[in-house]
């Protein structure tokens, strides 16, 4: 069980060769990833720093946080490593990288319980890749232990952290969510990325009421933000708001001006409609 | 376009001329009217409403049905929505074909298909001051209820001129 205290590095020194542009500075549901990255290790742990270059310092994207400028030969992730392992010798390290869309508050969660419980880790606690169950050096947590060993691998010429974990042992976690650490490194991958992560969060929808319904809800139409993944639960949440006194089994729903089922996935600007028992003639 | 809403009375004399065919040997249509009384209740006048875009996709929907089940010519509906008085026409079907007997049964088939598929509702408002939503309010604790239809309706024989 280890001991030392436990900042957070975010890498974000990468050359984002296939992306053609700085991934740092790529947004998702309006932020920046190194923004996101910053945030989501911010709510686990305490000082969280940036990872950066010599060149980077004065990068926008980058200058507003907290930054650990590569103090070592050499570039890519490992020098960014030893710089913060060099920066505060008594720290471990939660070191993210700024990519990875998908991760969430729980599979850091599950990495911060897994450390602290699951017995000593040399060097490193990480993922295993979903893909090819190797370690994921750049969602893991990396002890002072680690920064002799990584001088020593660099120095005999070694760039590649997964390389250096398989090496030298670390101990390894299942995913429990297994799309967490896929990261994104071209253009297609980042829109499916968006598309994907829009599909999840809380979405505008565009919500009619007529008759009965409209008077019930004192409007006849609104756009809602709301995270209700289906007509269905759509209607529950509706319900709790305004008090509508018909009951699923007496409505029909459409979606898009056409009649739906009531467990159609939603999507962003979807135009709903309840309906209630008609009367026409 | 076999279905349509009004917001002024329906004209019946340019809807019956829209079905009128060489080919028609005669034509049927129903006209419902505002009624009086519903359920017990005096009914001084009526609200309709309709998710029109909604509506009318249903509406042609019904005609095309009842041209496929049935060997007519033409068929046509149009739908009053906004504040209706007491004898208003609300609803007018009219159907043509070569021989009577189509054109009664493709009649009734849309006005009855209409009625219970079409999003439109009904508000009535009664002498008493009260007012309710048809098939939603009193039918809401008995759903079982909601397709007894009651109309305000009469078979029409146009009224030569």
């Amino acid at each position: 069980m280890s001991t030392a205290p436990l900042y957070g590095l975010i890498l974000a020194g990468g050359s984002s060769t296939r992306m053609h542009r700085d991934k740092a500075a790529l947004q998702y549901q309006g932020k920046t990833q190194l923004d996101r990255a910053f945030e989501l290790a911010s709510r686990h742990v305490a000082p969280v720093f940036v990872s950066v270059r010599a060149d980077q310092t004065s990068d926008p994207t980058r200058a507003q946080r907290p930054m650990i400028v590569d103090s070592v030969a050499g570039t890519g992730p490992v020098a960014g490593i030893r710089s913060a392992l060099a920066a505060h010798p008594q720290a471990a390290w939660l070191v993210l990288a700024c990519d990875l869309p998908f991760l969430s508050d729980a599979a850091i969660e599950y990495l911060l319980r897994e450390r602290a419980t699951g017995g000593a880790a040399a060097f490193a606690t990480a993922f295993k890749s979903a893909h090819d169950g190797l370690p994921e050096p750049l969602c893991a947590i990396w002890e002072p232990a680690a920064a002799k060993a990584l001088a020593d691998y660099q120095a005999a010429g070694g760039h590649c952290p997964r390389k250096f974990l398989i090496r030298h042992g670390a101990r390894l976690l299942e995913p429990q969510d297994t799309r967490a650490l896929d990261n994104v490194n071209t253009p297609e991958e980042y829109t499916l990325a968006l598309a994907t992560l829009d599909q999840a969060k809380p979405m505008q929808l565009k919500i009619r009421y007529y008759a009965l319904m409209r008077e019930q809800a004192g409007r006849s139409e609104e756009t809602l933000e709301t995270s209700a993944s289906t007509p269905a639960r759509l209607y529950d949440e509706l319900v709790e708001r305004y008090g509508f006194t018909l009951s699923p089994e007496q409505l029909k729903v459409a979606v898009n001006s056409e009649f739906s089922d009531w467990s159609r996935p939603l999507k962003i600007g979807d135009a709903v409609v309840f309906i209630p028992p008609v009367a026409g003639g | 376009m076999h279905f349509r809403f009004t917001e002024t009375p329906i004209d019946t004399e340019s809807a019956r001329r829209a079905v009128q065919t060489p080919g028609a040997g005669g034509y049927v249509s129903f006209e419902g009217w505002v009624r009086d009384l519903n359920e017990g209740q005096a009914v001084t006048r009526l609200e309709y409403e309709a998710f029109q875009e909604l509506a009318v996709k249903e509406g042609d929907r019904i005609v095309a049905e009842a041209m496929r089940r049935f060997p007519i010519k033409h068929a046509l509906c149009i739908h009053r929505v906004g504040s209706l008085e007491l004898g208003d026409m609300a609803v007018w079907v009219g159907v043509s074909s070569a021989h009577r007997g189509e054109a009664f049964d493709a009649c009734r088939f849309i006005i009855d298909e209409v009625k219970h598929r079409v999003p439109i509702w009904k508000k009535e408002h009664y002498r008493s001051g009260d007012s309710g939503w048809v098939n939603c309010e009193r039918c809401a604790a008995a759903p079982q209820h909601s397709h007894a239809h009651h109309h305000h309706e009469r078979l029409a024989v146009p009224n030569p001129k």
